[in-house]
Parts: structure tokens; C-alpha cells; sequence
């Protein structure tokens, strides 16, 4: 684990990933949801970032990095949109309790 | 151990230490601000990996807009006062042990597999390569990514608005 191995950032973005993963799963919260989410986009271009700069030595992971925390954003907006809709209907962001298209 | 990696480690603490915060906190509002902690350090890994403008837009972008987004909701959606309802969290042990095993495979992947290494490793500015790149070969992505903030941004406005009904 030093700062000069391709491997220590990429366990890094693996934990970042693996505790993204584990917010998704058990939150009930739709906004907690949504920071997992946020924890996956990150660790993503941290790998991104990280080839870029060991393995390739040319700009093209920066670039993708930059368009995925575009989308981080757009996806945010809208989802939070989203989550507030929910809430003026149901009064909750339980994800459990929006269930109205459930047969 | 010099300075350099001493500052490394330091970032790589202050990353993985809140992201398990945001993952593990019973409240949403530390949740949420231990996000902010995530974010900056991440900047730092991309400070490390010679990445000045990816950076700096993560916290323009992340710590600026995403963030103040976030607290936005979580003040706009829930009484701050009654948390343990409005952070719950289930099926822990399951997730725990799935994402236990999810991560022994990665790691276990990220020692064993011979990573292509570049010739040299360059710690240079990267900002006129980018904007260069974004001109010139990646100038269609680069057109679709302000189309689809454009929709993003009237669906946003079009879902969180108030129906008035006569």
C-alpha cells in the first residue's frame, strides 16, 4: 500500500464499492439510497482514474471519469425530484411504502 | 516513510472511515455529512494519481452541487428529530456477509491479476489535454452530455413542481 501502486488505489475503489453496495442493500431510506449510489459512482472512477494515470498514460479515463460525475449529477437531480414527489404523496421515503403499482 | 505517503495514508483513512459512516450511521444527517468526507478524499486520490482537473471538478460538482442537494432532500423530506424510523435499516447480516465475500473476490482479483503498466508514469497538467480532447474526439459525447443535462434538468423541474388541481 503505497501512493506509487497501481493495487492500493484499486482496493480502495473496491471498499468504496463494497460499502456502496452494503447502503443499497439495507437502507430503507430512498435518499440513503441514493448516497450508496453515489458511493458506487465514485469508487468507479477512482479504478478509472487509476488506470488512466498507471496502465494507459493517456487522458481517455480522466475524460470518462468526468462524463460518469455528469451523469453522478443529472442522476441526482432527478432522483431527488423524484423522492420528493414520493414524499408529497405518501408522506414517507420508507422505499417499502411505495408499493402502489404492487398487484 | 516520507511525507508523501504519510498524506497518502491519511486520505485513504479519511475516505474509507466515512464512506463507512455513510454506510453504517443511524442518523441520515451524519450520513449525509460524512459524505462530504468521501468526497474530499477522493479529490485527494485523484490528487495523488496526477489527475489536478478531474479534482477539482469532483469538488466542484460532488462537494458543491450533489452534496447541498442531498441535505437539501433530507431537510425537505423528514422531522430530523425522529431518525431511528427515517434512517432504518434491514437484512444487515445477509448484506454483511454478502458484501464480505464480494470483497475477499476483489481483492483477492486486484493482487493476483498482472495489470498492464505504462511506460512511465507522468505527473503533468491535464487540463489543455482534456479540453483538447473534449474539441476534438470526444466532441459528439460531449454534445449528448449537455442534451441530457438540459432533460435532466426540466425532468427535475417538471417532477418536484406542485400539481395545482381546479
Amino acid at each position: 500500500m503505497t501512493p506509487d501502486q497501481l493495487s492500493s488505489y484499486l482496493v480502495i475503489g473496491a471498499i468504496l464499492f463494497a460499502l456502496g453496495l452494503f447502503t443499497v442493500l439495507t437502507r430503507r431510506n430512498a435518499i440513503s439510497v441514493l448516497m450508496g449510489v453515489e458511493l458506487i459512482l465514485n469508487s468507479a472512477n477512482v479504478n478509472y482514474v487509476a488506470f488512466s494515470h498507471f496502465s494507459s498514460g493517456n487522458q481517455a479515463g480522466q475524460i470518462y471519469a468526468i462524463f460518469v460525475i455528469m451523469l453522478a449529477a443529472a442522476e441526482a437531480a432527478v432522483g431527488l425530484a423524484i423522492v420528493l414527489a414520493i414524499f408529497q404523496l405518501f408522506h414517507t421515503i420508507d422505499v417499502e411504502a411505495a408499493e402502489t403499482l404492487k398487484g | 516513510m516520507d511525507l508523501s505517503t504519510a498524506v497518502f495514508y491519511l486520505v485513504c483513512l479519511i475516505t474509507v472511515i466515512s464512506a463507512g459512516m455513510v454506510a453504517l450511521s443511524r442518523n441520515i444527517i451524519y450520513s449525509a455529512f460524512s459524505l462530504l468526507g468521501t468526497f474530499m478524499g477522493v479529490a485527494g486520490l485523484y490528487i495523488f494519481l496526477g489527475a489536478d482537473f478531474v479534482a477539482a471538478v469532483q469538488l466542484l460538482i460532488y462537494v458543491g452541487g450533489i452534496l447541498v442537494l442531498i441535505l437539501f432532500a433530507v431537510m425537505l423530506t423528514h422531522r430530523i428529530t425522529d431518525v431511528e424510523i427515517t434512517n432504518r435499516a434491514a437484512g444487515r447480516v445477509p448484506a454483511l456477509i454478502l458484501i464480505g465475500v464480494f470483497i475477499v473476490l476483489l481483492i483477492q482479483t486486484v493482487r493476483e491479476t498482472p495489470w498492464i503498466k505504462a511506460n512511465e508514469v507522468v505527473h503533468a497538467p491535464t487540463t489543455a489535454k482534456i479540453g483538447d480532447a473534449f474539441l476534438y474526439e470526444y466532441l459528439l459525447p460531449f454534445e449528448l452530455a449537455s442534451l441530457v443535462l438540459l432533460g435532466a434538468m426540466i425532468g427535475a423541474v417538471v417532477l418536484s413542481r406542485k400539481e395545482i388541481k381546479e
